[in-house]
Parts: structure tokens; sequence; C-alpha cells
């Protein structure tokens, strides 16, 4: 079925493009039956816009995102008006606070006659762009004489009155590059283990895999916890990142240990490996150069299902109060603030830093897919 | 048979005790001791704490010992069915734990019942008809489920009974019997909150064994003895429940050793958001005030009762497979 | 008891087509066959040319999403009740699985295939899968029914069948297997038998032995045997008609010795050249059919064979299909060679 199912990846199949199949690398390969897969281009798409955020989160927020003011406390998210007098305008309404005489809670009521005109590239907040390049221009802006964190609140305020679009920028740099890296030293540990693993057999297998038997079999969240209670009150923000990155990937290499054995396993019977054995390749050769390029776009597929469940990790101990810290801000830390139910009801905005982490995992989820079925190009 | 049951039983013991270590070692992580926060606690009230009376508590609860000599005397009290004594409620930790590790079982397995209620016959009915608008939709509620975390569910699964039905759904008691002692009417009150807890844990694993039943069974389908069975003239459903259900059966059920720990790992912090008095809320608690003999039995007995989930797993899988239950006889 | 002569399977003009995004297959694209009451008619030709499709077409087991679009299937069912009139179906007209289709399937045409290691489910025990099919087509109770599989297992040359019924098929070797397949095809007195690739698996040895038992058996009981295979010396030693097919369609049927002695078709002719004699000239060469298999999804216009064909006529055979013609005795040859 081999030639069928290339022909798949290939509608319109005549001689030419068989040639073509014959010839082509295994990349091209799986680069064809990946663009087959529409979702999980789209979910490329959607992954690849998500960590443009991290270089660029203090280009799209519009205000300091620790600024702030209990005079803005729990403001709702303003509606952008594009038109003005039938003129392309862009404007939102200024809002005026008030205290409701009874339950002495704030309200904010749009104010129509007061209308502020949005400017793109605007001058704002000073920050170091890449942390190099000194600049103030943001995307989203006020004219110059106004303040965008008194002003714009694209998805409204939180209890303390700082910009949630704008915390929500600088969550998902820290969410997003904590699970790569994560994923990344979960690889490094999978890589090696389950490399070992698989190579050597014997011994030194069957211990690897007694340990990754008992590590499934614990629940992982008491475990964190533990850990992550532990670390100290006293460390800075930088450390506690890290470390948390630690915790979340010593548990999360199992999974990948377990693939790359796997396919260790597999391919080590497989004729062009024993004949690269037999010609006299070393060992290290062997490995390098005949078996791991062979899996590397399962490696790649392996690691992009792994990173929802980073992300997810992060997120929970973070919202548990165990994980990132205030003034850190990570999706986790800004779901801390809607624990309460009774807030929520009140300021449902709160809940809104729960959408990126969905669509986050969704489209690593399908792009995953995508990724492990293209990645077998004479498979299925 | 014997022999299998005999290995999976043996690693489960080994499980126990790299367990109990791990337990023991995170609660010894921390800087500084109970006495240490319990210092600050008093401090923070404005009392003072002199260090002949820390060094008294101490010596009391044996904090000055060297490590091995802890958990080895943390060992010996549990043999004898003392888990110890929790600093912070000053009562053995078996009283604080009570019924919540009970009703923390409770959840686990209803979650875990559910997630097989659902998933067989949405998994089969998904591959049996590949591509049907039935398979597309139970794909993509499937993807949901992954993709929510179920914390995030229980959380909008609360907003929306507190603003559509101005109801609390949390909890698994009503109020007027959170405190009652067991009865039958306790009992049906439990049952009656059961389903959305169950619902919102076993949502992911749901979504996750009917993705396994399907592929399995897809797998299964196109196998040789599928044909045999259906050129012998039995009816379509006696074939495929007869032979390749029953063959995808063997990968389904090996995977309920891993749903279960994520089950129990998620019912903490579920447990946290809809307010239900399992053990989760308790562990958070001990470990921020670094109660270690209440957070370590926590940990150690949430291990225990997931390794047991996982060796009833494995004797299920054995008398579901003919070919394992003769491998070593 | 139908007699030798009597066509017992008719296929007419059968069209099974798998329709999917990518393009269809056009697995079975105008099969003819016929196929008389206790013979054997052996169909060759090469791997993918539509052999086992045209076999499932008839049981009607064709896996989604292939289906039948076209042609006609009858075959002629034995009287009920050991009456004396016979009464033909056509097959291509019954639902795939309502009752009428299944009373046919394993009970009158009955199927043993290539997989001997996973014909057999591996959970249950041999004797489960025989007694099943038993029960099914037999009023029987269970008991009789194991006295039955235990009796067949015994004609089939099992050793002491009344223990390997409670076996597992991995605990059987792959010659056992496929003789317990046989047992089970045959519990229930089927008037064809197909066998797809029967011994493709086997080693020569216990080939040679499974042959011999079919042939028994078919002397024995009297059914006809549709035996599928690329193995030209297996058809010389056990068919009596032979159909070639190439690319979803029959070439040329005739009776084995035609068929050997006259191939009339250029592409029978080039799969003969292609295969070793034994009383050959000592250093002849084989000739290897020129060019490959069309790819499914496109093949050529008119003839199939006509990329390869040696005596390919420009203008005819590119752009007609050619039918099928009578050139002899039972010999049917679809060629303009012979329009």
């Amino acid at each position: 079925m081999a030639v069928a199912a290339d022909a798949g990846a290939l509608p319109s199949t005549s001689t030419a493009d068989r040639q073509r199949i014959f010839v082509a690398s295994q990349w091209q390969l799986t680069w064809w039956r990946f663009r087959k897969h529409r979702v999980a281009v789209a979910s490329a798409i959607v992954v690849a816009g998500f960590y443009l955020v991290v270089p660029g989160a203090d280009f799209l927020a519009c205000s300091d995102p620790s600024a702030s003011e209990a005079q803005r406390s729990l403001m709702p998210p303003q509606l952008i008006h594009w038109f003005d007098e039938g003129r392309l305008r862009p404007h939102v309404y200024g809002l005026k606070g008030a205290r409701d005489p009874k339950t002495f809670k704030r309200v904010y009521q749009p104010d129509p006659s007061q209308k502020i005109p949005i400017r793109f590239f605007a001058q704002g907040f000073e920050y170091r762009f890449l942390g190099l390049f000194p600049m103030s221009r943001h995307l989203i802006g006020v004219d110059p004489g106004r303040d965008a964190s008194t002003t714009i609140f694209l998805l409204g305020t939180d209890v303390q009155g700082r910009d949630l679009w704008s915390r929500l920028m600088y969550g998902t740099r820290i969410s997003l590059t904590i699970g790569l890296l994560g994923v990344t030293m979960s690889l490094v540990l999978g890589v090696v283990l389950g490399g070992l693993s698989g190579f050597y057999g014997g011994i030194l297998d069957t211990v690897i895999q007694r340990i990754i038997e008992i590590l499934r079999s614990i629940p992982t969240i008491p475990l964190w916890m533990g850990l992550a209670a532990a670390l100290p009150r006293d460390w800075t923000i930088l450390q506690v990142y890290f470390a948390i990155t630690i915790i979340i990937s010593l548990l999360g290499w199992t999974e990948l240990a377990r693939v790359i054995r796997g396919r260790f396993l597999a391919l080590r019977e497989e004729d062009f490996v024993v004949s690269a054995r037999l010609v006299g390749c070393s060992r290290m050769r062997t490995i390098f150069v005949h078996m791991v390029p062979s899996f590397m776009s399962h490696i790649i597929a392996a690691t992009t299902l792994a990173l929802p469940a980073m992300i997810i990790s992060e997120t929970a101990l973070s919202f548990l109060g165990l994980g990132l810290r205030p003034p850190a801000i990570s999706w986790g830390v800004l779901l801390q603030q809607a624990q309460n139910v009774q807030t929520v009801a009140i300021s449902p905005w709160l809940m809104l830093p729960a959408v990126p982490v969905i669509v986050a995992v969704m489209a690593f989820n399908f792009l995953g897919d995508g990724l492990r079925d293209a990645a077998d190009p004479y498979g299925r | 048979m014997l022999a299998y049951i005999g290995r999976r039983a043996l690693l489960a013991v080994f499980t126990v005790w790299a367990i109990s270590m791990l337990a023991f070692a995170i609660i010894q992580l921390p800087p500084g001791d109970y006495v240490t926060s319990y210092i600050a606690q008093m401090a923070s009230m404005g009392s003072v704490v002199t260090d002949e009376e820390a060094q008294n508590l101490r010596i009391q609860y044996g904090l000055g010992q060297p490590i091995y000599v802890q958990y080895w005397k943390w060992m010996k009290q549990i043999g004898d069915g003392n888990f110890g004594f929790s600093m912070e409620w000053r009562r053995p930790v078996t009283e604080v734990i009570g019924e919540r590790l009970w009703l923390t079982v409770v959840v686990a397995v209803s979650a875990l019942l559910l997630t097989w209620v659902l998933a067989l016959p949405i998994g089969i009915y998904s591959a049996v008809r590949q591509y049907s608008i039935g398979d597309y939709t139970a794909t993509f509620v499937g993807f949901i489920g992954l993709a929510v975390p179920n914390f995030l569910l229980a959380l909008v699964l609360l907003y929306l009974g507190f603003t559509m039905f101005n109801a609390h759904i949390g909890g698994l008691f009503s109020p007027e019997l959170q405190d009652a002692p067991w009865s039958w009417a306790r009992v049906w009150d439990l049952l009656k909150h059961l389903p959305i807890p169950a619902l919102i844990l076993g949502l992911a694993g749901t979504a996750q064994q009917i993705r396994i039943m399907r592929a399995n069974l897809l797998d299964e389908l196109g196998k040789p003895y599928v044909v045999t069975a259906r050129s012998k003239g039995l009816p379509e459903t006696r074939v495929i429940v007869k032979y390749p259900v029953r063959m995808a059966l063997n990968p389904f059920a090996s995977t309920i050793g891993y749903t279960l720990p994520y089950i129990v790992s998620g019912s903490i912090i579920v447990s946290l958001v809809l307010g239900l008095p399992t053990v989760g809320p308790l562990l958070l608690r001990a470990l921020i005030s670094q109660d270690m003999f209440l957070a370590g039995t926590i940990v150690l007995l949430l291990g225990i009762m997931t390794v047991i989930g996982t060796l009833i797993s494995d004797i299920v899988l054995v008398w579901i497979d003919p070919r394992i239950r003769l491998e070593d006889t | 008891m139908t007699l030798i002569g009597e066509p017992l399977l008719s296929v007419r003009n059968l069209k099974t087509y798998f329709v999917q995004d990518e393009g269809t297959v056009k697995a079975v694209d105008g099969v003819d066959l016929q196929m008389n009451a206790r013979a054997t008619l052996g169909i060759v030709g090469e791997s993918g040319c539509g052999k086992s499709v045209t076999a499932r077409s008839i049981l009607r087991i064709v896996d989604r999403p292939g289906r039948i679009v076209e042609g006609e299937i009858w075959f002629r069912r034995p009287a009920a009740n050991g009456g004396t009139g016979s009464q033909a179906v056509d097959l291509a007209k019954l639902e795939p699985n309502g009752v009428e289709m299944r009373s046919i399937r394993g009970a009158e045409i009955a199927l043993i295939f290539q997989e001997p290691m996973s014909s057999f489910s591996p959970v249950h025990s041999v004797g489960n899968q025989i007694i099943e099919a038993i029960r099914l087509h037999q009023e029987i109770d269970r008991r009789g029914a194991r006295g039955k599989a235990i009796e067949m297992l015994r004609r089939v040359g099992v050793s002491s069948p009344d223990q390997r019924i409670d076996q597992l098929a991995h605990q059987l070797s792959g010659g056992l297997r496929q003789r317990a397949m046989i047992a089970m095809a045959l519990s229930c007195s089927p008037t064809l038998l197909i066998a797809d690739e029967p011994t493709t698996a086997l080693d020569v040895t216990t080939q040679t032995q499974i042959l011999e038992l079919m042939r028994q058996l078919q002397q024995e009981d009297g059914m006809a045997i549709m035996l599928i295979t690329h193995d030209l010396g297996v058809i010389a030693e056990m068919a009596t008609d032979v159909a070639v097919m190439y690319l979803g369609r029959v070439v040329e049927q005739a009776p084995v010795d035609a068929i050997f002695h006259s191939p009339k078709h250029p592409y029978t002719r080039a799969l003969l050249r292609s295969i070793p004699r034994m009383r050959a000239r000592s250093r002849e060469r084989l000739t290897p059919i020129a060019g490959a298999v069309p790819h499914p999804y496109d093949r050529p216009a008119g003839c199939p064979f006509h990329p390869r064909c040696p005596d390919f006529m420009a203008g005819t055979c590119d752009r007609e299909s050619p039918g099928p013609r009578t050139v002899g005795a039972r010999h049917t040859v679809s060629c303009f060679l012979y329009e």
C-alpha cells in the first residue's frame, strides 16, 4: 500500500509526481503530508501567532502591566468604536466611575460624550525591545498628553485596577516560554534515558522502565504541590521561574522517553541499522547519523504533544498559588483572581485569561497530531 | 498468571516505598520546619516564642534528629496505624483526614467509572462509523475535553450555575447535611452532588479513552480475523462485539493505570475550586503551613490509593487477555 | 446435488470501486467469470490486479469505502430441504448484511485466505470459532456442534483433535492453523470454497500437503473451488479452468490445458514466459514483462494492458476496450487480436 499512501499525499499523481516522491527526502515527504492536514496547518499559524507575543509583549501592551490604581478597580472591557460620524476614526468612550449608593461598589458607565481616539504605533511607556533596544512605541495607544494606562482597557481591569489586556500579553510571554523551557529539559532527559534504555536494553532498560512506571503511577499534582511549596518564599521571580520549569519537566519526561525508547527498539533491528553496524560504524555514529535522523520527526511530534501538559501544569500550580507568585505574571497568576465565584459573577472578564490557555492547548494538540501523522510518510 | 500478578504486586510494593520516600523528602525540603512557621504565626499575632520554648517544641516533635531517623520513626508509627500528629490541628493525622479520604476515593472512582461508561460506547461508535457526523462530533468534543484544564471547566460551570440558576453547584453535600452523621439521606445527597465533579474530572480522561478506543478498534477492524468472522455469515454487530472490540479492550484496559493518577491529581485541584470536602484543600493548607505529617500522609495515601487502583486494573487486564494468563504457566 | 457442467457461479461485468477523496480506485473493473459445480477455477494475476477484491465482492464483504457499482453475480443455490430443484440468485442485488446473504455466506460459499497467523482470533479457542460457524447455520446443540468440529478437525488431518480444539490459534503451527481454517470453512459443507492464496504464507512442504488435502476434500464433498493465486505451479497442479486477471479485468479464461499450451492473450503469454520451466534449455533467459503495473489512480485508457503489450495496435488498443470473445471450447479472451 506504500504507493497508494504516497498518492494519498498528492491528489494528482502523474508519473512525474511519482518520480518526485521516490527521490524526495524524508523532510519533503513529511512536509507534503503535513500540508494536507488543514487543521494542523491552521494550528501551526495560531502557535506561531502565540510565539510572536513572546518578543512582542511590550509592543502589544497598552500600558504598564503593574500600574495599579484603586480608582480603576474592576473596570469592564471597553468596546472599540471604529466609525465616528461615518468616517473611520477608531475611538473608545471614557468611563465614568461612581459608587453605588446601596452596595458601595464602584460601577462604571461609558460616557459617549467623551470620545478618546485610538492611535496606532503611538508613544507610550518606555521599554526595551528584546531587552536591548529602548523603545516607547506601542501597537495601540492614545494621543500624546493622555496616559494609556488611565484610558484604554480593552479587556477591563483587575481588582487592583491594572489593565488586563497588557497583563495578558506579559502573562503569555511567561507561560509560553516556561512551557518551551520545560519541554526542552524534558526532551533532554527523555532522549538520554529513553535512548539508553532502548539502545542498550538489558538491566539498564529494566531499571529505567521501572522508574518510568513508578513515576507514571504517582499522582503528579500532589507531588508538584509538595515540590513547589518547598520553594523558599524569598526567591526572586527569576529563581522561582526556573525552579517551576525544572519541577514540571522532572515529571514530564517519561512519555517522551517512552516514545524514544520505542523508536530505538523498532529501529535497532532494521536492516539499515544492522548494516551500518556491520560495516563498522561506531556506536555513536550509528545512533546519531543513522538512527536519530530517521525518528527526528517523531521526536518533534512528541515534543509538540508534550507542550500543552507543561502549559496546563504551570497554570494549575500558579492558580493554586504554589507556582509563580505576583508580581510575576502568567496565565495561572491571572486566573488566580478568578478563583472566587462571587467576584467572577460580577466581573466575568476576569475569566478571559482562560481563553488563551484553551486555544494554545488545542492548537498544540492539533499541530502535534498533524506532525505525528506526517512523521510517518510511508505509513498508513 | 500468578507469576504475572505477583510481579505486578511486587512492583506496586516498590512503588509505594518510592512514594513514601518522595512524600517524606518533599516534606523535608522546605527551609525551616513547623516550629519556624509556628513562631512566625505567633509573631504575627503579637506573641513571642522564646528560643527555649522553640527548642522544647522541636524535641517534642522529634524535629532535631537526622532525616533518615525521622523517616524511620514515621514508617514505624505507620506500621502501628499511627500516621503522626498534625501540628496545625493539634489532633492525630488520621482524625484530621477522617472521611475526607473516603470521599476522595468516591469522587475518583465515580469519575473513573463515568470515563468508562462514556468512552466505551462512544469509542466503538466512532470507529465503526468512522468519518460520520457522530464520529466528528465525538472527536471535536473530545478535543475540547482534552484542551480545557479541569479546574477551568469547574470554574466555568460554577460561574454558569451561579449566574444562570443562582445555584452553588460545588460541594458534595447540601449545607444542612454537611456535618451530619451518615444516614441514607446523606448518601442520597452525596449521590445527587456527585455527577458534576465526576463529569468535570472524567472529561479529559473520557476524551483520551475515546481516542484510544477508536484508534485500537480501527486497527483491529482491519485484521484478517474480522474478515474470517464476517465470512462465516455472522451478523455485523456480533462480528464487531465478539472479536475486534474484545481485542481493543485490552490496551484500553491497560490505560486505566494511567488514567487513575491523572484523575486523583485532578481531584485535588478541582476540589479546591468546587469546595469539595476531599483531601485536596487539606493538602494545600498543610503544605503552606508546613504541617509535615499531615501533608506527607496525604501524599502517601493518595499514592497508595492510586497504586492499588493500578494493580486492580492489571488484574482485570489478565482476566480479559488469555495470552497474558498463559504466559507464565 | 449439482453436477459437473452445470454453471454454479456466473459473474457478469462486475465493477467494484473504492471511492475516496484522492480519487477512485477501480479495483475490479468489469470482471466476467464462469464457474461450474465441482470444478476448480484458478484465478491468476499480479499483486493488485483485483483477485482478492473479486472474491470479497462475491461474498459481499468488501471493506468500506469499496462497493459494487455495477454487474451481476449469479449464484446457484442448492434446493432447500434436500429437494431436487435449485434456484439462482444475484448476490450483487442482496443486502450485504441481510439475512439471505448471511445464510449463503459461510454456509454455501466459504472463504479461506492467506494469513493463517491472524485469521483466527487470538483470544478465542479454535474450537469456539469453528463451533460458532457450525451453530450459526445448523440446528444443533453445543455438544453436537463440538462433536462435529472435532470430526472436521480429524478429517483435515489434525492429530488429537479433541485436545487441539481448546487451544488458541497461536499455539498451533502455520500448517495446522490453515488446516483448522479449512475445517471451519468446510464445516457447513459449502458448494463453493473460495481459497484466496491459501498456501502463500506456508513453506513448500506444508503447501503441498494443504493442496493435497484440498483436492481430497473436494473429491469427498464435491464442492467447487475458486483458487486465487499468483503461483502458476499451483494452478497447473490444481485447476480445471483458469482465469487470468490484469488490472481489474479477466483478460482470458480457458481450461487449464488451453492456457498452458495455447495461450491467446499477450499478457497470458508474457506471464508464462516469465516463469522458469523444468525442462528448459540451459542458460535460457526468463523474460520479464516490460514496464510496470500502472498506478491504480491512472489506469490507461482502452485496453489496460496496451502500454506493456508487444502486439500494441495504435489507434485501436489505446482507444477502446476489448470485450470477451469466444475462441474455443470454454475459452474466452479479451483482445483486439481476435476481433
